[in-house]
């Protein structure tokens, strides 16, 4: 790559609009997230200043109509929907991208990446019609009433679980092929060989990637929406409907005004905070700790 | 070795395996049934004419005919905004910063964070920035210009990406050919690049048109063919999920819907990853 700044070799005034240029369409696209913080602060700003944010997690409850704004419903919910999908998705998504590298015969292995592929680019509103129409009422004949967050559990896990293992997959094939000859020339087992030279490698791929499911999880909006029932309320069981952070924002967005449509901004502002501490560590673990 | 050892290995290898290609079955089981559900239920209902006419009665009758047209119009918004910023953005971080630099750290970090915001987010800021602030109100417009930051980082990924492949002898001749750096980029380096720029196309494309979240308070629900830009227009995933959420009796037209919408974003995904197998890693010589 050419080096910028004062290269001797480009004095011609074209070069210098074009950089301004193009240093405003980056500026621009940069600008973009400060924007959204921006305006998310503005929208929700009037509720943090005469409601303050204790009371987010201390009112009784959710019923923005009379004043009360307890999201601690909402954030369990959140936060059991994504520990459960990522501790499903995570194994199947490991376990696939081994399959792929090290077990799958060539024949298999192709059509098999391709398929995972595929379901990377399948749009959450599929994955969430199909949860509504098979997954629900089977869930809802085991136990009713169907719509819970098992449900969401199990769809969030599938929409994860290419990310993953897309992930692990482009780590696996970042690993020295000299390593897994070593470990080929001293005798090891193939299992052994992938639990003792090519996790360890691979590690910082493998923690990016249930960084990445992890943000998905915590951001899907619309399959959630429609399996886990909607009802406000920590949920104490698998079976149990529940509602979203997103889902809430989507649901009432609506008809909000007022202070109510303040507090959904509250709530994205939340969602925003969480997916930058996950950007920060993801940042941390690739940077940090290089392969070996 | 000792053969208690050995015996004791073997059966751990095997157990291993069998995990293994029992996670690749369960995987693959349960996506091909996925697919197989909205395919078997989907061709029942699709036909000419349920791509071309209007949705009647809620959308439990007629088609999706205004809905693609709508659809199409917030794309083309979309990447009609998108394009040129990202392409600059890419050219920018490509070929006229160095890693290092505080300007393209800066720039890269807060991509990043772009990319992982969760989609509701940008509905959110959509509805107070487009719809409110610049009163475009509930509009393909708003929709497509919402679209369009969150596709931006997907964009700037691939084309940056693409300018990376061109190698580095192409622009240290054009340098000592005395070639302006603006006659090397629009002569040389874009035209090299154009593989990328089509992979990052694709992408953007396909993750613009999964989109519901983003839209449901930016380009709104009505199902009409709209008039112009500033008319409210339905995106198909969001007809998908009004279908099946609020009008009982649409699931049937849902499933036709849905096999709509994966199939066209099979076709672009299709493309976009056979691009990047066969195109984007060959040099091209174009002058």
């Amino acid at each position: 790559m050419t080096s910028s700044g004062s290269n001797t070799l480009s004095h011609w005034s074209t070069d210098r609009l074009l950089l301004w240029l193009l240093r405003g369409t980056a500026t621009l696209a940069g600008a973009i997230v400060l924007l959204i913080v921006g305006f998310l602060v503005l929208e929700a700003l009037p509720v943090l200043r005469h409601v303050g944010i204790g009371r987010f997690l201390t009112d009784p409850s959710w019923h923005p109509a009379e004043g009360l704004y307890n999201l601690t419903p909402m954030l369990w919910g959140t936060l059991f929907a994504m520990v459960g999908s990522v501790l499903i998705a995570t194994p199947l998504g490991i376990l696939s991208a081994v399959f792929c590298h090290y077990y799958a015969p060539l024949a298999v292995m192709r059509p098999y990446r391709k398929l995972i592929e595929l379901l990377a680019g399948i749009p959450s509103v599929v994955y969430g019609f199909w949860g509504l129409v098979v997954l629900v009422p089977l869930i809802g004949s085991i136990h009713p009433p169907g719509p819970s967050l098992l449900a969401g559990i199990i769809i969030l896990a599938m929409m994860i679980l290419p990310t993953i293992a897309l992930m692990a997959d482009a780590s696996f094939a970042h690993v020295p092929p000299q390593y897994v000859r070593g470990a080929a020339a001293l005798g090891l087992s193939r299992w052994a060989t992938i639990r003792g030279v090519v996790f360890p490698a691979a590690q910082s791929g493998l923690f990016t990637g249930v960084i990445l499911e992890t943000g998905r999880a915590i951001g899907e909006t619309m399959a959630i929406l429609m399996v886990c029932g909607n009802v406000v309320q920590t949920p104490h069981r698998l079976f149990d409907p529940m509602r979203t952070l997103t889902a809430n924002i989507a649901l009432e967005m609506a008809y909000a005004f007022g202070d109510h449509r303040a507090a959904l901004f509250v709530s994205g502002l939340v969602l925003m905070g969480l997916i930058v501490a996950l950007v920060a560590a993801a940042d941390w673990i690739s940077h940090g700790r290089i392969y070996g | 070795m000792d053969k208690t050892l050995e015996r004791h290995r073997d059966g751990r290898e095997w157990l291993v395996e069998t995990l293994v290609w029992s996670a690749a079955a369960l995987v693959t089981a349960t996506f091909c049934w996925l697919l197989g559900d909205i395919l078997w239920h989907g061709l029942n209902h699709l036909s000419w004419a349920f791509l071309t006419t209007p949705p009647r009665n809620a959308g439990r009758e007629g088609g999706i005919g205004p809905i693609l047209i709508s659809t199409a119009l917030i794309l083309g918004v979309c990447l009609s905004v998108s394009l040129p910023i990202g392409v600059g953005t890419a050219v920018l971080l490509a070929e006229f910063t160095t890693d290092a630099s505080l300007f393209g750290r800066l720039t890269r970090r807060s991509l990043d964070v772009l990319a992982g915001v969760p989609s509701i987010v940008f509905g959110l800021f959509g509805n107070a920035f487009f719809c409110k602030t610049l009163g475009l109100g509930f509009s393909i417009l708003s929709g497509g210009l919402t679209l369009a930051c969150m596709v931006l980082p997907i964009l700037i990924r691939s084309t940056e990406e693409g300018f990376r492949a061109v190698p580095t002898e192409y622009r240290l001749s054009a340098a000592a050919l005395g070639l302006s750096r603006t006659t090397t980029l629009f002569h040389l380096l874009l035209p090299a690049a154009v593989p990328g720029l089509l992979v990052g196309l694709m992408l953007g494309v396909g993750r613009a048109m999964a989109e519901t979240a983003a839209l449901i308070f930016t380009s709104g629900y009505v199902d009409r063919v709209p008039e112009s830009l500033l008319d409210s227009g339905r995106a198909l995933p969001l007809h998908i999920f009004d279908l099946s959420m609020n009008v009982p009796g649409g699931d049937a037209h849902a499933y036709a819907s849905a096999l709509v919408l994966v199939v066209l974003l099979l076709g672009i995904n299709g493309t976009a990853s056979w691009l990047a197998e066969h195109w984007l890693h060959r040099r091209i010589v174009t002058i």
